[in-house]
């Protein structure tokens, strides 16, 4: 069946089915859905193919997108799998939490009539199909290098580069401090989002490539780069992320009930604290929440506290709904499941009760005057505004730092702003020869798909720099 | 997983784990800890590192029964694993030769307080131990500490051994009496540190105290571990945990331990019923 281009662009953007916001606040289960077979193939079919695709400018791994869309169309999903696999070696992760409105799918030429093809939830359909059919499967292909390279931390940077290096022939040793590999997707990305089972696949078929974990090894403390060095690992990978959690600084912010959203979702994603007392960690969660911040992580910890049952939980944030950094569809289902967003305010105390804890969140309006440097209009508190809201929980989602303790242990390392790594951008390479760094510790764009890029441009300039030292 | 090689228990309710971790073995220094979870549903719990022999790639591990976890400590065995442990954390203590110092250990803080005063007689200092305990058959370590200091006290609060009453009451002898006291280290209960500091704080004297907030990955990560020091907001896990104790906010951190206290008896209940059902969760208390 070939359409013509006026056909294509008659048909509306599927949407992609969801979970009933009823049901879905009362357990962690996956949200949206995903399409079935025939209305991903209604839905690749409206791609122009065209011969300028722009939708490929917009994914930070040029992912070949019309490509694989007329795969789909004919059928042949294993196809489409391998083409998006030569690019993106966790599909199934991507297609479910990159932030696609402002990347592949806002340049897309149907994006101008306000519904581009739905890339997302198409990469999402061939990789949940090529997981469940078992089409693709990653293999060593050259034989050994002799080589061993060394990875800290497994998010998505380390996973993709120590795949990318695996496949390269390489014996590669992934390092993590904590007692599962897989990062922000298995502390911070919620279940309900992004199920744990889809991350520990992606785990087990590194597993298969000969990739080696390491866990419970925070280096730097356990085990120094210098070490490494020293025990025959001829490069280091460092991707530890930025997961230092960051505070405002106002008063009461350490009072009982107050938390980062980093502890909050850690104790409920990687901990399970959500079937405590059958697993051993509690989380607090009490009637009255409030969250902090605009982005993804607000958007998690909001809909997670959701899910432990209180009466309210707002999201408070400083600009308007517009400047929220948050993915669209995170913020659709947000206020579909009932939460209330306070925007144009910021918090500037919170009040205890007699036995420390939180009681009331002391907040002040603001207003948006002309854009910043970040391109987005500077709020700017309204004088006299000040009110008070009572919480009993506060969660403070405002963003996160970079950890210092590999650059204060390793030597020859620099730092750019804010604590981030300075790396040659086509290289990824640091200041010092062999230690190569990506994801949010190098400063990208804090996105799944941008970590797992700078992942793979080292994993490639980690081969050709063990190559040519022999 | 991490083998114990070692498990006895050396006053009622506390016990004392030699556990296999090589690689933690050789970098373990002085004032550090480790982080464990014992199996595929535990907590993570922070324990400082009492002792650790490189030569065998053990560290020991002395633990307080107090509420879950500890609880299920209390029933493994030599010859169990410990599922994940992971370590050293925090910053090493600070080994100098400040001349002479006093080091007050209560309740299981003499466990963190001994590789800490072995370290500092080391570096040539004159050693003052103060340790206490509330009843003789609670005191432990008493023979480890004796050998490393060059003077030793020993305190009960039923006066059942050694000196009746509280370890702060000799050393606010020592300093009316006007003794030369370099550094105070205090480890133990938290109003214990809090006492030392309001003791040492009108002479101008260093102290040094460890303290215990809740920790959830001891990384930096979670900022579960907070605690105000001066003006600061630091993390215990990576700033710490020994901070100076003149500038410890110890009302709030007080509060804090509180956070999760309601949570923690219902856990215990619960902990209890399993043990009386004899449904203990895997790897725990093996045959
Ligand atoms: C709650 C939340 C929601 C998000 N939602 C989205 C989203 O929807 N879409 C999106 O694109 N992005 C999202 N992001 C951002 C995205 O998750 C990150 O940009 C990405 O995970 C960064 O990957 P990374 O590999 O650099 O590091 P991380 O995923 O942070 O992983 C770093 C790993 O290194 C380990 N580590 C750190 N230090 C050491 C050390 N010294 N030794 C050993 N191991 C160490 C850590 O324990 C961790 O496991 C979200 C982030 C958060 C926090
Ligand atoms: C750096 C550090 C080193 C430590 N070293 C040791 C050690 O060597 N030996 C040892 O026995 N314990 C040590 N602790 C304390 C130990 O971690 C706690 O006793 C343990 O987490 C309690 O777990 P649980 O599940 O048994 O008790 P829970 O059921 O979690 O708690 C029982 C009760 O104790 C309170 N509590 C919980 N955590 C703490 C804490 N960290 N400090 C004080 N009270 C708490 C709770 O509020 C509750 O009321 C250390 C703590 C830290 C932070
Ligand atoms: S990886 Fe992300 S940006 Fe690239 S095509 Fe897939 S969804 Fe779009
Ligand atoms: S820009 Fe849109 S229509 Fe054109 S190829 Fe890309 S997805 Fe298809
Ligand atoms: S325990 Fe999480 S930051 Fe210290």
């Amino acid at each position: 069946m070939t359409l013509t281009p006026q056909e294509r662009m008659k048909i509306p953007r599927h949407p992609l089915p969801a979970q009933p916001p009823e049901l879905r606040v009362q357990c962690f289960a996956e949200v949206a859905l995903g399409y079935d077979e025939q209305t991903a193939r209604e839905e690749a079919m409206r791609c122009l193919q065209c011969k300028r695709p722009y939708c490929v400018d917009g994914c930070p791994v040029a992912i070949d997108i019309p490509g694989f869309l007329k795969e789909i169309v004919a059928g042949n999903i294993d196809v489409a799998a391998a083409i998006i696999k030569k690019t993106n070696s966790l599909p199934s992760i991507c297609g479910r939490v990159c932030p696609q409105e402002t990347q592949c799918e806002e340049r897309c030429v149907l994006a101008k009539k306000g519904q581009p093809v739905a890339i997302g939830a198409l990469e999402r359909f061939v990789a949940d199909y090529d997981r469940r059919y078992r089409l693709t499967k990653p293999e060593v292909t050259v034989k050994a290098s002799g080589k061993k390279i060394a990875v800290v931390g497994s998010g998505p940077a380390g996973l993709t580069a120590a795949g990318t290096l695996a496949q390269m022939g390489h014996a590669v040793t992934i390092f993590e401090a904590l007692h599962e590999p897989g990062g922000v997707l298995v502390y911070g990305i919620p279940e309900f989002r992004l199920p744990k089972e889809i991350v520990r696949e992606e785990v087990s078929s590194l597993l298969d490539l000969g990739v080696e974990f390491n866990l419970n090894v925070l280096v730097g403390r356990t085990l120094t780069i210098d070490e490494l060095f020293a025990a025959g690992y001829s490069a280091v990978f460092l991707a530890p992320g930025a997961g230092v959690p960051q505070f405002m600084g106002i008063p009461g912010e350490n009072l009982n009930g107050v938390s980062s959203a980093n502890e909050f979702l850690t104790r409920v994603n990687l901990m399970k604290a959500f079937l405590f007392p059958e697993y051993d960690t509690p989380v607090y969660c009490g009637k009255h929440v409030a969250v902090i911040g605009g982005g993804n992580t607000a958007m998690d910890a909001a809909r997670t506290a959701k899910r432990l049952g209180p009466e309210k939980v707002y999201i408070v944030y400083r600009r308007s709904e517009k400047e929220m950094p948050a993915r669209r569809e995170e913020i659709e289902h947000a206020k579909e499941e009932g939460i209330e967003f306070m925007c144009l305010t910021a918090p500037v105390a919170y009040h205890s009760n007699s036995r420390g804890w939180v009681e009331e969140m002391e907040c002040i309006r603001m207003e948006l005057s002309e854009p910043d440097e970040s391109g987005r209009r500077r709020p700017v508190p309204v004088p006299n505004s000040n009110f008070r809201v009572p919480v009993d929980t506060v969660i403070v989602a405002i963003g996160a730092k970079t950890n210092d303790l590999i650059v204060k242990t390793t030597g020859g390392l620099t730092v750019a702003k804010k604590g981030y790594l300075l790396v040659d951008p086509e290289t990824q390479m640091t200041t010092r020869p062999g230690i190569f760094a990506g994801g949010d510790i190098a400063g990208g764009e804090a996105t799944v798909i941008a970590a797992m890029g700078q992942g793979r441009v080292a994993a490639h300039s980690i081969h050709r720099y063990v190559l040519e030292r022999g | 997983m991490a083998k114990i090689l070692e498990k006895k228990e050396l006053a009622p309710r506390t016990h004392y784990l030699r556990v296999h971790a090589p690689v933690i073995a050789t970098h373990a220094r002085p004032g550090q800890f480790v982080i464990i979870r014992l199996h595929e549903k535990g907590e993570r719990i922070p324990l400082t590192i009492a002792d650790s022999d490189s030569s065998v790639g053990s560290i020991t591990l002395i633990v307080q029964e107090i509420g879950g976890t500890t609880k299920q400590i209390a029933l493994l065995r030599t010859g169990d694993d410990i599922r994940d442990v992971l370590g050293p954390l925090g910053a090493p203590s600070e080994i100098e030769n400040f001349g002479t110092v006093v080091l007050l250990g209560g309740g299981f803080g003499i466990a963190a307080i001994h590789p800490i005063a072995k370290a500092l007689r080391q570096a040539g200092n004159t050693i003052i131990s103060i340790v206490g305990a509330r009843t003789k058959h609670l005191l432990i370590m008493e023979r480890e500490m004796q050998a490393v200091s060059h003077e030793f006290v020993v305190m009960t609060d039923d006066g059942s051994y050694g000196r009746m009453g509280l370890v702060i009451e000799p050393l606010r002898e020592m300093i009316e009496q006007g003794r030369a006291i370099h550094r105070v280290v205090a480890i133990g209960p938290l109003p214990m540190m809090r006492a030392v500091a309001e003791l040492t704080r009108p002479h101008g004297i260093p102290t040094v105290v460890s303290l215990n907030p809740v920790m959830v990955d001891g990384t930096g990560m979670c900022g579960g571990c907070r605690v105000t020091v001066g003006e600061h907001t630091k993390f215990a896990c990576v700033d710490g945990p020994e901070f100076d104790a003149h500038l410890v906010n110890f009302d709030e951190l007080a509060a804090r331990s509180r956070m999760y206290r309601e949570f923690e008896e219902l856990h215990v209940c619960r902990i209890e019923e399993r043990l009386q059902q004899h449904e203990v969760p895997q790897g725990v208390a093996g045959q």
